[in-house]
């Protein structure tokens, strides 16, 4: 049986067309409604509720919790105060990525890390001989996080937390509707927004005010569908999608590192030895084989042989998740993983990644797409990521 | 003149056609000045907070045909623009029923088939016709007009593409677009669907901003037009821009001004200044003087020709076109502001995601055809035709929290009403439309915080609207394509030299398409590269 999450009976009563779908082995919603149009929109124009409780959470306890990190993850966890969190990805001894999450400083020697993918075998592993306590508690806790420009606005009329003056990444404890909750200004919208952590058991009663409270704010519960498109507009890579955890890849050539996906800048390399720093050090020296690239891809033409056809046009609302070719002078030089159309761009976007010779912002690959029944060569032009990376992401009042 | 006064083109009109001509003029190089009369940009394509909190579309309130050139062209995405699809229709009936149209196709055809499933069946087949032509003729939006009767290079080779457009659809669709342009909205439903309720929405397609009935010949090509807006990729699709269509005024002038051009608010034009049958220049109403190489208005054909130029530079027939050109107008826009939502007594329960889309009081052709019986001598309708929309459920900053704007485009009030607008007519014909639409959702006028209305006096005393008419003139087959807005100037080209038109008194004609702005600077590019 697949699980539910804490507030399934909260989303299955707003479920109207059966959608759902599996996220680490619980049901979640693609969709509320029939199409993830309006849920989309609200992320980027009003704002959205959506249930995150599958995200794996891990409590980190103990003298060398810090340490034991450090040596886990490629930043410096040191650099977080207590009541801020960081984004981070962890390697194994190759530097291909394990896992990709987020750690909270909670108090004195005391953590929380989040990861897409049961990793308690991973940090234990590593964990072995310090002085630290790792405890699964992703069935305990529930995530809430609501997401959109009016996300602050519409929390600010449930808590007394000063979540105007909340940086980017910095999280504070409060109380909505006499739950103990921790707020956190993070998410994977690349929106203004932030993430509810809270007692699973207390999880029902948060969801109802949230809803309540929302309808002055035009909030719009929001499933995976939606959130997909907001996140590639983001450029925030996802598991399994757009990497393959190193401990899984069958083979080499779907492995990833932290270099290869743009992550140079979540690699410390002046806080001392972590796993996978040394493959790292060599692949900076030596030059990465291939670079994750944002990829424009021609629709205007795609359009227009549609059109020739008498066809209207498949957008590509959905994102899709699937490894494609990219070619650039006849030979295959990397691969697209996730591509969708943006509504708010008006672009079709897609994640690439290419050889370094390729990978300058202007230079064009060519990706097949179907147009009727027949395979064809479209241009897409290499960007930069993020693709939209509106200023309110990170402002404060 | 200083040579801070000179300029390579100035565009009479801040509406959204004269900032996509500029933005284009300026990008292709060009030094480039905008005059607008009023305090903002956008023209009919504005958002005004009329009273503090609530803000009104007190003009156009939707988005379709907007081309996707001019979004991609200008990077309007960049500069703000954000579209959200409108995605339902509600039409509450009179018998306590109602039809809906979703998103989602299966959702309609359920809505469909309880009123009739033959209607149901029929639905498929119509929505894929309908998509066919509107693909055909879609690049005739994007087409400076031929002249037929000219032999020039460029217009045989314009009257080439439009024979490739003709010729690439089925025979059958040929002769259904022919059908379909000279024949009426009504009858070509007719043909179609047996459900009164659908007919009488699916007509106003046809009679919108037109002062014509669904019964109507000519009511069947504006039917089409509406067909071919699309929004990504959806043909007949509506959109809410955030903040409102001003929200799309703004981030078209915000492309302007990075491509270089330079903006004058309050700045009515009096005159198109002429020397020798050549267009130099402009006085303001405050005698400031402008000159440049290029004048382009973005005003209508009669308030161009028969205002801002003076009548002894143009040749007597281009004059008697522009004053038979139709420009009367059936339409007024109100909007209020309340303090909640309205309850329709026909909305099903759990359906109340309804009024997020379009609501329309049209629950039948013949409603709407009396309605427009009702005004065809000089009155208004005892029951108008309403399309309304509740703004704040889709963009929540377009009121207070927990407070809500509602814009309703309301027809038929003629513009030449019998003795003329007031204050007490005006006031008349408002309650009239409140009347109307409490009597499907009874708890309207307790939630009623401001109402306001724009008649076509209004738009036209405001914007600068002949007659208030939204379109610039109707899209009447008289006036269509090379006879938009008169025979031999339908190229956005004058009789006056170095004068141009970008208004929508040119082809294609009205809606916020930028298409007129758009064709006219690739035709004043093609005179002055």
């Amino acid at each position: 049986m697949l699980k539910t999450t804490p507030l399934h009976s909260r989303t299955a009563a707003l479920m109207q067309a059966s959608q759902w779908r599996r996220w680490a082995g619980y049901a979640v919603a693609s969709a509320y409604e029939m199409t993830h149009d309006r849920e989309y929109f609200a992320i980027r124009n009003a704002c959205v509720l959506l249930d995150v409780s599958p995200l794996c959470k891990y409590r980190i306890k103990g003298t060398e919790a810090l340490k034991f990190l450090n040596r886990l993850v490629t930043r410096d966890v040191s650099k977080i105060a207590v009541g801020s969190m960081l984004y981070t990805p962890w390697c194994d001894s190759r530097g291909k990525i394990i896992d990709d999450g987020t750690i909270a400083h909670l108090g004195e020697n005391y953590y929380r890390l989040t990861s897409a993918e049961p990793n308690l075998r991973w940090l234990q592993d590593n964990a072995l001989g310090m002085q630290v306590e790792i405890e699964d508690v992703s069935e305990q806790i529930a995530t809430l996080s609501v997401q959109g420009p009016r996300s602050r606005e519409l929390l600010m009329t449930l808590c007394n937390a000063p979540l105007g003056a909340l940086k980017y990444y910095d999280f504070v404890e409060t109380k909505i509707a006499g739950t103990q909750v921790m707020i956190s200004r993070t998410g994977y919208t690349g929106d203004l927004g932030f993430e509810l952590w809270v007692d699973g058991l207390q999880a029902e009663p948060l969801w109802d005010a949230i809803i309540e409270a929302g309808h002055a704010f035009a909030l719009q519960p929001a499933g995976i569908w939606a959130l997909d498109v907001s996140r590639i507009e983001a450029g925030l890579i996802m598991l399994d999608i757009d990497y393959t955890p190193g401990n899984k890849a069958m083979t080499d050539a779907q492995t990833s590192t932290p270099l290869e996906l743009g992550l140079n800048w979540a690699i410390s390399w002046k806080k001392g030895n972590f796993v996978g720093r040394k493959a790292l050090l060599s692949e900076k020296e030596q030059g990465s084989q291939s670079i994750l690239v944002g990829l424009e891809i021609d629709h205007k033409e795609f359009e227009r042989q549609h059109h020739a056809l008498g066809l209207t046009v498949p957008y590509p609302f959905i994102a899709w998740r699937a490894v494609i070719p990219l070619y650039a002078d006849g030979k295959q030089v990397g691969y697209a993983t996730s591509g969708v159309w943006s509504p708010t761009l008006k672009k079709y976007i897609a994640f690439g990644h290419v050889q370094p010779a390729h990978a300058e912002p202007g230079r064009i690959v060519t990706i097949d797409l179907t147009v009727d029944r027949f395979r064809r060569p479209f241009n897409a032009k290499v960007t930069k990521l993020p693709f939209f990376n509106p200023p309110r992401k990170k402002d404060t009042l | 003149m200083s040579n801070s006064n000179k300029y390579d083109a100035i565009v009479i009109g801040g509406g959204h056609n004269g900032l996509v001509n500029a933005a284009y003029l300026a990008k292709a190089g060009k030094k480039v000045l905008v005059l607008e009369q009023r305090h903002t940009v956008g023209g009919a394509t504005v958002t005004e907070e009329v009273y503090p909190g609530f803000k009104f579309l007190i003009a156009s309130y939707l988005i379709s045909l907007l081309r996707p050139d001019v979004i991609q062209d200008l990077e309007l995405a960049r500069h703000g623009l954000e579209i959200m699809p409108l995605e339902s229709t509600f039409v509450p009936l009179p018998d306590g029923n109602y039809l809906a149209d979703w998103p989602d196709h299966e959702a309609t055809r359920h809505e469909i088939e309880r009123h009739s499933k033959r209607d149901a069946e029929a639905y498929d087949e119509y929505a894929r016709t309908m998509k066919r032509l509107a693909i055909a003729l879609r690049p005739l939006l994007d087409m400076i007009p031929p002249d037929p009767t000219s032999v020039t290079a460029k217009d045989l080779e314009t009257m080439a593409r439009v024979r490739g457009v003709l010729n690439g659809m089925t025979r059958d669709d040929f002769y259904l677009l022919s059908r379909l342009m000279t024949m009426s909205a009504g009858d070509f439903l007719d043909e179609w669907f047996e459900g009164a309720a659908l007919k009488g929405t699916k007509c106003t397609s046809g009679i919108i901003g037109s002062f014509v009935g669904p019964r109507s010949p000519g009511s069947g090509y504006i039917l089409l037009h509406h067909y071919i807006g699309e929004i990504d990729g959806t043909f007949r699709a509506w959109g809410f821009a955030r903040g409102g269509t001003g929200g799309l005024s703004q981030s078209i002038a915000s492309a302007a001004r990075e491509a270089g051009v330079e903006i004058k608010t309050n700045s009515a034009v009096a005159q198109v200044n002429i020397k020798n049958g050549e267009a130099i220049g402009v006085t303001l109403k405050n005698g400031d003087e402008y000159a440049a190489g290029i004048i382009v208005s973005n005003a209508d054909a009669k308030r161009t020709f028969l205002k801002l130029v003076d009548k002894q530079h143009l040749p007597d027939e281009f004059v008697s076109d522009v004053n038979r050109f139709r420009i009367a107008s059936p339409a007024c826009k109100v909007n209020l502001a309340l303090d909640g939502l309205p309850e329709f007594t026909a909305m099903p329960r759990g359906k109340e995601a309804l009024l997020r889309g379009s609501i329309e009081i049209a629950p039948s052709m013949d409603y709407v055809e009396q309605a427009y019986d009702d005004a065809k001598y000089g009155g208004w309708s005892k029951k108008p035709f309403m399309d309304a929309l509740i703004p704040s459920l889709l963009d929540p900053g377009m009121a207070p929290p927990g407070k809500h704007v509602m814009s309703l485009f309301v027809q038929y009030a003629s513009s030449d009403l019998e003795g003329g607008w007031n204050e007490e007519k005006k006031a008349q014909f408002l309650d009239l439309v409140i009347d109307t639409l409490a009597e499907h959702a009874p708890n309207l006028k307790d939630i009623i915080i401001h109402k306001h209305i724009m008649t076509p006096w209004d738009l036209e005393r405001m914007i600068g609207l002949t007659s208030g008419h939204i379109f610039h003139g109707e899209l009447a087959l008289q006036q269509l394509f090379f006879l938009r807005p008169s025979p031999q100037w339908s190229n956005y080209r004058t009789p006056i030299k170095n004068m141009y038109m970008c208004g929508s008194s040119t082809h294609p004609g009205g809606c916020i398409t930028g298409a007129p702005g758009r064709n006219a600077a690739l035709a004043i590019l093609e005179d002055r590269p």
